[in-house]
């Protein structure tokens, strides 16, 4: 994994502590709670940090239920869903978050992929619903949410 | 430990739709106080959910999930009268469970 690089270029608490302890800290965390996917920045890298490679592809089986405008940044209502099979995970991003990774749902046989949640969001994005399955895809669809400063309503 | 959580559980067409909402601080870590120092991030790390002891549900947050988090997710099967157990993990290790019956 390349986690250990990502992970030093954005985090300078966790650098010094990688180079005290060598590589033992980031992997044991890895087991427990993705870190380095949650600090990481941009829609690529933290797909990379989930262990996806290659492009997501965009699918109009991913559903992602979001507002158009969302006039309070701090509370932004989300619901995202599939009908795919064999999906592993679904995963909230907003891309222009300082940390673009939200939530990773996990899609167990006992629940309906279908889950809702909010987030909040510093300013307009994009907003991504991803799904993994099971043969490591990554299938998409995203949506622009304008977020109104000042919450007069757009 | 955190305050009680709300958890509502209906069983509607054979599934039990569960709603749930915490009650946390979700502090992002971008946030700067009155003295200008980067208030730490504080957040739910790990939510994950039991219908009958066995468990069904689980997921993993980042510090944007908002204040007082918001969640819901549908359980296949499941009846009226069955226990819905959800426990939450923050990033100091706190943890909380609270428990409801779907009705």
């Amino acid at each position: 994994m390349q986690t250990r690089r990502q992970t030093l270029k954005q985090s300078a608490a966790v650098a010094t502590l990688a180079a005290g302890a060598g590589l033992l800290p980031t992997s044991v965390m890895a087991a427990e709670f993705n870190k380095a996917a949650f600090e990481a920045k941009g829609i690529k890298d933290t797909l990379k940090a989930l262990g996806i490679n290659g492009d997501p592809t965009a699918s109009p089986d991913v559903t992602l239920t979001a507002p158009d405008i969302a006039e309070n940044g701090a509370v932004v209502p989300f619901a995202l869903s599939t009908k795919l099979p064999d999906v592993k995970e679904l995963i909230l991003m907003v891309e222009k978050n300082p940390n673009a990774l939200v939530a990773v749902f996990n899609v167990t046989p006992e629940v309906e992929a279908k889950f809702a949640t909010r987030s909040k969001m510093g300013e307009t994005s994009d907003v991504y619903a991803i799904a993994l399955t099971k043969d490591g895809k990554a299938l998409f669809s995203k949506k622009e949410v304008k977020v109104t400063l000042g919450g007069c309503g757009g | 430990m955190g305050d009680p959580m709300r958890i509502r559980a209906q069983a509607k067409d054979g599934n039990v739709l569960v709603r749930i909402l915490m009650s946390h601080e979700m502090e992002s870590g971008q946030r700067k106080d009155a003295s200008g120092k980067i208030v730490p991030a504080w957040w739910i790390q790990e939510v994950t959910a039991k219908l009958n002891d066995k468990q069904v549900f689980s997921c993993e947050w980042g510090p944007a999930v908002s204040k007082n988090p918001f969640l819901e997710f549908t359980v296949k099967g499941g009846k009226a009268g069955d226990k819905v157990s959800v426990s939450w993990k923050d990033s100091k290790g706190d943890t909380r469970t609270d428990e409801a019956t779907v009705s």
